[in-house]
C-alpha cells in the first residue's frame, strides 16, 4: 500500500493495453525517463557513461534481441553475437561508403542487414527444435566470425581485421563524448525497446507466445508457422545488429570480428536466463546483474580486501561469488529477476496484509 | 436438416507404416448437426479427426468439405476454410492469458499487418478493438470472464478445456471437431459442457462433429452417430438406431460364445 490505486479503471481496450495502468506507475516511469535523459548527462562521469552505463544499455537491448527469438518466440539460439557482428559490419560499410549516410540511417541499415542473415540462418528452425536448433545456430557464430576475417573488403582492408567507429555525428551534434555516447545508446535503446515492447503485445506477439508454447495447435488455428519463426529470426536479429553497430561504436569505438565470438553469445543467453525469458523488464535485471555485479564486488573487495587477500586469489574469489550469486537467483526463482520483482510487486500492493 | 452435406467422407483409409488405423470408411454430417464418433480405444476416431482437418494425408480417400473435394489439405488451408479443432490432450498455450488463447483464434481474421498494429497506424486501432470485442463475445459465452487474464497453465483442468473450446469457437468455425471434450470430468462439468456444446449448435449454428466416451451423454446431445471398431465402420444413424444394431452391441459389449 505505498500508493492508491483505487478508482482507476480501463474503459476502453486501448486504455488496458498500455504498458503502466496507474498513473502512479506511468508518471513514475516518465520521471526516470526524463532523469536519464536530462539529469543522468550531467550527473554521471566518464568512468560511469564508458564502462558501466553504456555497455548495460547495450546489453539490455541485446539481451532484448534475443529474448524476443527465445523468451517469446521459443527459438533458441547461440548466434546471437554473429548477428551483432554482422549489424556492426553492415553498419561501418554503409558509413564508409556511401557519402552523406546519416549516423542513426547506417545503424537502420545495419539492423537491416543483419536481420536478412538471421532469416537465413533461421530457416533451420523450420525443421529443427530446441537443443538441435542451438547446435546449427552455432554455425551463424562461426561462419559470420571466419567471413568478416578472410575477407578483408568488410572491415576496408585494414591488416588485422579491425574497424572503427565513424564519427558520432547527428545532424550537426557531435555524440563523441561520454555523455553524447550514452545519449546516443540511450535514445537508439528506448526507441528500440518500445518498438519490441508494441510488438510483443500485439497480433505478432501472440502468435510467437502461440509457437512458442504448442506450434502443433498454433499450426491447426490457422497460425502460419514459416513465416512467425522466419519474423522472429528478423526481428530479433534487427535489433542484435543496431546492438552490435552501438557496442563497436559507442561503447568500445574499435572493434574486430573475434569480438563477437561465442563467449558474448553466452553472455546474451545468460542475461536472459537470469532475467527472465518472454520479459522486456527481465533484459534489463539480467544486463545490470551480468554488468554491474562484477563491477561492484570488484570494487568491494578492492575497498574491504585488499591487502588481506593476495590479489590473484581475490579474483578468483569474485568469481565463485558470482557465480554461487547465478546459481541463488535460478534457484530461487527459476523464472528469472524479472518474475522476483513482479512476485515483489504483488507483495507490496497489499503490504502491510499479507493477503 | 435435408441439402447437401457438409462434410461427406468418402472411402477414407489410412495406415501407419502397415499398421491400418482405418478401413474404407465413409460417412456424411449434415449442416448444423452434432455428429458423435464412438468406439472403443484404439478404433481409429482420433485418426479420423486428424485427416478431416489436415494433419494426416489419408492413403486413399477423398474429403469432401462444404462443397470442395481434397484428399490432402494442410493444417492452415483446413483452417482458412472454416475447421477448427480441441484436442484430447488439452494443446492450449499454457504460458499465455486466457485472453489471450482466445484472441489466437481469430488470428485469420486480422486484417491488419504487423507493422501497422506495432506503429498502431492505419487500420490497427479498428482491428484490435473488433477482435477485442468478437473474443469477449466467446468469453461471455463461455462465462469464463472472471479468468479472462489467467494464465491458463494455472488453470483446473475442467476450466482449460473450457477455454481450449473457446479458442477454437473464437475463429468462427463452420465445422467443430472436438476430440474428447468432456474426459476426465466429473457428471457436473459434463453436463456444463455439454450445455456449451449444445448452445454452440443451437445459437452460433455450428456442425459439430465430437469423439466421446461416455454413451450416455453421446446418446442425449448429438443427432447423429458414427461407431468404429478396429477401424471400420460398424454403425451410422440415429442414436435410437444406433443402440438397437447388434454389430454395435456386440463391438460395446462383447457376444455370446
Amino acid at each position: 500500500m505505498l500508493y492508491r490505486e483505487s478508482g482507476q479503471f480501463s474503459t476502453s481496450y486501448l486504455a488496458e493495453g498500455r504498458l503502466f495502468k496507474l498513473y502512479q506507475q506511468r508518471w513514475g516511469f516518465y520521471a526516470l525517463l526524463a532523469f536519464a535523459f536530462l539529469a543522468v548527462p550531467y550527473l554521471g562521469n566518464d568512468y560511469w557513461f564508458s564502462a558501466i552505463l553504456i555497455p548495460f544499455l547495450v546489453l539490455s537491448l541485446a539481451g532484448l534481441g534475443l529474448n524476443l527469438l527465445t523468451g517469446y518466440a521459443g527459438q533458441i539460439s547461440l548466434g546471437s553475437a554473429a548477428f551483432m557482428a554482422v549489424g556492426a559490419f553492415a553498419a561501418y560499410n554503409f558509413q564508409l561508403r556511401i557519402d552523406g549516410m546519416p549516423l542513426l540511417l547506417g545503424f537502420f541499415f545495419g539492423g537491416v542487414t543483419a536481420a536478412l542473415v538471421g532469416v537465413v540462418f533461421g530457416l533451420p528452425s523450420l525443421r529443427i527444435k530446441g537443443f538441435y536448433l542451438l547446435v546449427s545456430t552455432l554455425a551463424a557464430q562461426f561462419v559470420v566470425t571466419w567471413v568478416l576475417t578472410q575477407f578483408g573488403w568488410f572491415s576496408n582492408y585494414n591488416s588485422s581485421g579491425v574497424i572503427s567507429a565513424p564519427p558520432l555525428v547527428i545532424l550537426g551534434h557531435d555524440f563523441s563524448s561520454p555523455a553524447g555516447r550514452y545519449l546516443l545508446t540511450l535514445g537508439v535503446a528506448a526507441a528500440l525497446f518500445w518498438f519490441a515492447h508494441n510488438i510483443v503485445h500485439s497480433e505478432l506477439g501472440r502468435r510467437w507466445m502461440a509457437v512458442r508454447d504448442m506450434d502443433t495447435a498454433a499450426a491447426v488455428i490457422g497460425i502460419p508457422i514459416l513465416q512467425t519463426k522466419l519474423l522472429a529470426f528478423a526481428i530479433s536479429s534487427f535489433i542484435l545488429g543496431i546492438a552490435g553497430a552501438l557496442w563497436a561504436f559507442a561503447y568500445l569505438g574499435t572493434v574486430e570480428p573475434h569480438g563477437f565470438d561465442l563467449s558474448r553469445s553466452f553472455q546474451i543467453l545468460f542475461i536472459i536466463i537470469i532475467g527472465g525469458m518472454g520479459s522486456i523488464l527481465g533484459n534489463f535485471l539480467g544486463a545490470a546483474f551480468i554488468v554491474l555485479l562484477p563491477i561492484l564486488l570488484s570494487n568491494l573487495s578492492a575497498t574491504f580486501l585488499a591487502g588481506v587477500v593476495d590479489p590473484g586469489q581475490l579474483e578468483n574469489l569474485q568469481k565463485i561469488i558470482f557465480g554461487a550469486l547465478i546459481i541463488f537467483f535460478l534457484i530461487k526463482e527459476p523464472a528469472g529477476l524479472a518474475r522476483l520483482w513482479q512476485a515483489f510487486r504483488e507483495r507490496s500492493r497489499i503490504w502491510p496484509l499479507r493477503f | 436438416m435435408a441439402g447437401a452435406p457438409l462434410l461427406e467422407l468418402q472411402h477414407i483409409s489410412l495406415s501407419f507404416k502397415g499398421v491400418k488405423a482405418v478401413t474404407d470408411i465413409s460417412f456424411t454430417v449434415q449442416q448444423g448437426e452434432i455428429c458423435a464418433l464412438i468406439g472403443p480405444n484404439g478404433a481409429g476416431k482420433s485418426s479420423l479427426l486428424n485427416v478431416i482437418n489436415g494433419v494426416y494425408p489419408p492413403d486413399e480417400g477423398m474429403v469432401g468439405f462444404n462443397g470442395n473435394s481434397y484428399r490432402k489439405m494442410q493444417s492452415h488451408q483446413a483452417a482458412v476454410q472454416g475447421i477448427a479443432r480441441t484436442f484430447q490432450n488439452i494443446a492450449l498455450f499454457k504460458g499465455m492469458s486466457v485472453l489471450d488463447n482466445v484472441l489466437t483464434g481469430r488470428n485469420l481474421k486480422v486484417k491488419s499487418s504487423w507493422l501497422e498494429q506495432t506503429f498502431h497506424i492505419g487500420r490497427a486501432a479498428s482491428d484490435i478493438a473488433k477482435q477485442r470485442q468478437k473474443a469477449e463475445e466467446v468469453i461471455d459465452f463461455l462465462r469464463i470472464n472472471q479468468w479472462r487474464n489467467s494464465i491458463v497453465g494455472t488453470l483446473p483442468y475442467g476450466l482449460q478445456k473450457r477455454v481450449e473450446l473457446g479458442r477454437a469457437l473464437a475463429s468462427e468455425p463452420r465445422l467443430l471437431l472436438l476430440d474428447e471434450p468432456m474426459a476426465g470430468m466429473n457428471s457436473e462439468e459434463k453436463a456444463e459442457m455439454s450445455g456449451f456444446i449444445l448452445d454452440t449448435q443451437r445459437e452460433l449454428g455450428t456442425t459439430v462433429v465430437l469423439i466421446e466416451h461416455d454413451i450416455g451423454v453421446v446418446m442425449g446431445l448429438s443427432d447423429h452417430v458414427v461407431v468404429l471398431d478396429y477401424g471400420r465402420k460398424v454403425g451410422d444413424g440415429t442414436p435410437d438406431e444406433v443402440r438397437r444394431n447388434p454389430e454395435v452391441i456386440a463391438a460395446y459389449l462383447g457376444t455370446s460364445h
